[in-house]
């Protein structure tokens, strides 16, 4: 059962909630002190681990090679160095480092479509090997995501990023777009390895690992998806139901995630609008300097007040475009995530609802028809482990979720206030500058 | 702008100026010194014997603006605005100052007296007015004259206009300009009776009209030259301005939505709701105060404007000395014209071309009384246009000489006015840079205490 599966992970690996994917140990983990001693940290893990060989693995270097060697690729801005330097604190935690790049176009007679490059180094014995590299299309995260929610319905999983962006898109494969998808998928797979149940689901390491012919023969396991149509349209009828029965804390969670829902929603439009702006203003500031160095071809005396002042302009220039790339790779896709996760947390909700109403409607066919009364009973009684089970899995990972949106969000904000306060200074030494020469 | 040499043609005599055609101004030749001792000079209209205004130091303040109804010369009803000029004498011993005079003007009468001091003083490079209409506008920016905020920017661009014609050595001794600070009434009556008007050439109105000068002065011909790209580099600098104002105005403006954002979120929050409300609150604070900002940058755009309108101003003095060459030229050119047809009435050659001349061989010869006639007739025009020749011709050095040093003056004011300028533009990015430093700053820690 999931909740007991929580619940022994948590005992296993006894550590506290920090580190940078603020992960949250379940309901039962004993709380050891934060970022506190990590030697202690890596007796404890060394003492509790089972399998001899990932040892290794756990001391600081090894873990600090593996994360150098595994990303050329990975975007070396100050803020994502920071995480990892947070990762160093906590190596025990991560077994498990994704990352997605290169992405490529293929061309075939019936469509066009690009597939990114996924590289997987873990030291987790129920993987074959401990380096991994395969290629993806989004159809094939798209199927990920399906069973993830499949197996786990009031878990709250990932966020994908869209099929496509309705405004302001040209062409679906520009760059981009591109760029913008692969860190989210990126982000999405290793949200799924931080998780402390998704990162052991079956078709999660599949993914990770399989070749293309694998993953398709796999694929095409499981229930069909008539069977999951099906699904759908009974849940539908099902999820009006379960709203009147909802416990108090679920509706609490409700009236929460509709209200965050709109606000993160308004805060990612706001963002976009600050980096069009921006945009605007950097492309007219371009122009300013210039002029200034323009004027100084005619004017004698002033020439050295005017060049100055053309060179303040540049700077200033400068530093718009680093405080817009610090906006387009930290803030934004850290709000678009949290506008992505929103919709998912509503839905699993309704999930919740949906099972919650299976088990009221066969209560109340219980109530009114005696007959079949022995099936009926046991029925509900499978059904009220389900929904305690989906009603559990769900507030720790409410919990859990609520504690790393509030990480992320600080984060992501404290970062933006710290590129402006930089911005800010930088422009001001250069205008002190131009101050002194006159 | 360059000296280029003198035009070895040309020779310098030293001679009184006169202002084109007003013959009782009896201005001394200040060349450029700061006005100095009572003026007696002369007599009449032009002087200011009667007082002792220019001895004192006097301070001028263009102080209130009011809006005004009147009938205008149609009769119909019109509104203004209409501006409270107030000079005060400064007491040498205690500095103290007295008000003399206050009187209301409207932009109009600042429009005329300029318009005057520009046909008196053509070799002088006249201050310029703040603009008529509010141009290089940003989206804020109203482009309506009755707005408060145009209105007082103009104000103050009147008083600098004022200031400026008060701290020239020659403008600040004309009578008409004094009598625009103390003589409220019949002001108008008194500059229409000058005349000025008629004796402005409606040639400087034709802006297209060029003038085929032979020899045109090197240094005027920069000079334009210069005033052209002025002109065109100061335009082109305020309409980026006026764009990156709006801009920036953006950016700034839509961080005010996240404040309105946060609060409203913060109210479901309970760890992350004070951090939240309190970093909402910096973003509110940060989006108002661009306002400020751009408020002090419009003080800094004005102050290129003045520079701008002055580059027109520089044109003008070119245009006139234009003018001038072009009549002297004229002039010199029929002066030659007649010599030499009364040498080929003399002589009886005949090498230039006369409707006479043509007649003559047509119809028959002329009497010798009728050659004799025409001959004393050319004589007497030639002897005529030889003492307008001399006399244009001191004209014309005078007005060189006159106008480059006031040119050298402008120059000199110019250069030390774009600097304070420039240096004010830097010194106001820096605020902007301090309150930008604070605001995030205290933005920031509340982020971090989410």
């Amino acid at each position: 059962m999931e909740g007991e599966r929580l619940a022994s992970q948590a005992r296993s690996s006894g550590l506290p909630a920090g580190g940078a994917t603020g992960e949250s140990p379940g309901v039962d983990a004993p709380l050891l002190g934060s970022s506190g001693s990590s030697a202690l940290l890596q007796a404890e893990v060394l003492d509790l681990d089972e399998d001899e060989d990932d040892l290794e693995v756990f001391s600081k270097d090894a873990s600090l090679m593996d994360m150098n060697s595994f990303s050329p690729m990975m975007p070396t801005s100050p803020l994502s160095m920071i995480n990892q330097v947070k990762f160093e604190d906590e190596p025990d935690l991560k077994d498990l480092f994704i990352t997605v790049d290169e992405p490529e176009s293929h061309v075939t007679t019936i469509e066009t479509f690009i597939t990114y490059r996924i590289i997987t180094k873990t030291s987790r014995g129920e993987f074959d090997s401990s380096e991994f590299e395969v290629r993806r299309r989004y159809q094939d995260f798209l199927w990920l995501k399906g069973k993830l929610e499949e197996a786990h319905p009031t878990l709250i999983i990932p966020p994908l990023p869209e099929k496509f962006i309705v405004k302001g898109m040209v062409e679906r494969f520009n760059d981009d777009f591109i760029e913008t998808r692969r860190k989210a998928l990126q982000k999405f797979l290793n949200r799924i390895a931080d998780h402390p149940t998704l990162t052991f689901n079956e078709d999660f390491k599949v993914f990770l690992t399989a070749q293309a012919w694998e993953l398709s023969s796999h694929k095409k396991q499981g229930p069909g998806l008539l069977s999951r149509m099906g699904q759908t349209v009974r849940a539908v009828a099902l999820s009006m139901r379960g709203v009147k029965s909802r416990p108090e804390e679920f509706m609490e969670m409700n009236n929460f995630i509709e209200i965050f829902s709109q606000k993160i929603n308004l805060i990612d439009k706001i963002s976009q609008r600050i980096y069009k702006e921006e945009r605007e203003y950097s492309d007219e500031m371009k122009e300013y300097g210039p002029i200034h160095v323009l004027w100084s071809a005619s004017e004698e005396d002033l020439v050295d007040s005017l060049r100055g002042v053309a060179r303040c302009l540049d700077q200033c220039c400068k530093a718009t475009e680093k405080r817009m790339s610090g906006l387009s790779e930290a803030l934004l896709p850290a709000v678009h995530e949290y506008v992505l996760y929103s919709e998912m947390v509503m839905g699993v909700m309704k999930r919740r609802d949906q099972i919650q109403a299976e088990l009221d409607s066969k209560v109340e066919a219980l109530t009114y028809k005696k007959a079949d009364t022995d099936l009926l009973i046991e029925e509900i009684g499978k059904l009220e482990d389900k929904v305690e089970c989906a009603n559990n899995a769900l507030k720790a990972d409410w919990e859990r979720w609520k504690h790393n949106m509030q990480n992320d969000i600080k984060s992501a904000f404290t970062d933006m206030a710290e590129e402006n306060i930089h911005y800010y200074e930088q422009e001001q030494i250069v205008d002190f500058l131009q101050l002194q020469n006159d | 702008m360059e000296q280029a040499p003198r035009d070895p043609e040309r020779q310098l005599q030293p001679a009184p100026l006169e202002p084109l055609g007003h013959p009782d101004a009896g201005l001394q030749a200040a060349v450029s010194e700061e006005a100095e001792g009572a003026r007696d000079e002369g007599s009449g209209e032009g002087t200011m014997t009667e007082n002792n205004f220019w001895l004192k130091k006097i301070e001028i303040n263009v102080s209130e603006a009011e809006k005004r109804t009147g009938r205008n010369a149609m009769n119909m009803q019109e509104t203004y605005t209409a501006y409270l000029i107030e000079t005060r004498s400064v007491e040498h011993t205690d500095g103290q100052s007295v008000l003399t005079d206050s009187l209301w003007r409207r932009y109009s009468e600042f429009e005329l007296l300029r318009n005057y001091l520009l046909v008196y003083y053509p070799h002088i490079v006249v201050p310029p007015l703040p603009e008529k209409r509010a141009e290089f506008v940003w989206h804020k920016l109203s482009a309506d004259n009755m707005d408060p905020d145009f209105v007082e920017r103009r104000r103050i661009g009147l008083e600098n206009f004022l200031l400026r014609v008060a701290s020239h050595p020659i403008l600040c001794r004309d009578k008409i300009f004094y009598l625009f600070l103390t003589q409220e009434g019949n002001w108008k009556e008194t500059v229409n009776e000058t005349g000025f008007q008629l004796k402005a050439d409606s040639r400087l109105k034709a802006l297209n009209a060029t003038f085929r000068v032979k020899n045109p002065d090197k240094r005027f011909t920069e000079l334009k030259h210069y005033s052209d790209e002025l002109q065109s580099v100061i335009s082109h600098l305020l309409r980026v301005r006026a764009r990156v104002a709006d801009r920036l105005y953006g950016v700034y403006k839509v961080h005010g939505n996240y404040g309105r954002v946060f609060s409203e979120w913060s109210a479901i929050e309970k760890e992350m709701g004070d951090g939240l409300q309190s970093a909402g609150h910096h973003m509110d604070v940060y989006a108002s105060s661009i306002d400020d900002i751009l408020e002090d940058e419009e003080h800094y755009a004005d102050q290129l404007k003045e520079y701008l309108f002055y580059a027109e101003a520089l044109r003008a003095v070119c245009r006139k000395h234009e003018l001038m060459q072009y009549d002297l030229e004229m002039a010199a050119q029929d002066l030659a014209s007649k010599k030499q047809q009364c040498e080929e009435l003399a002589t009886g050659t005949v090498r230039t071309f006369s409707l006479k001349g043509m007649t003559t061989k047509l119809f028959g010869q002329e009497t010798p009384e009728q050659r004799e006639a025409r001959i004393k007739v050319l004589e007497e025009q030639i002897s005529e246009g030889e003492q307008q020749l001399k006399s244009k011709n001191l004209e014309g050095r005078e007005f060189v000489k006159n106008a480059w040093a006031d040119i050298e003056r402008f120059k000199e004011q110019k250069n030390r006015d774009l600097k304070e300028a420039l240096i004010s533009y830097a010194v106001m990015q820096i605020s902007m840079c301090k309150k930008g430093i604070q605001v995030w700053t205290n933005a920031k820690e509340c982020f971090s205490k989410m």
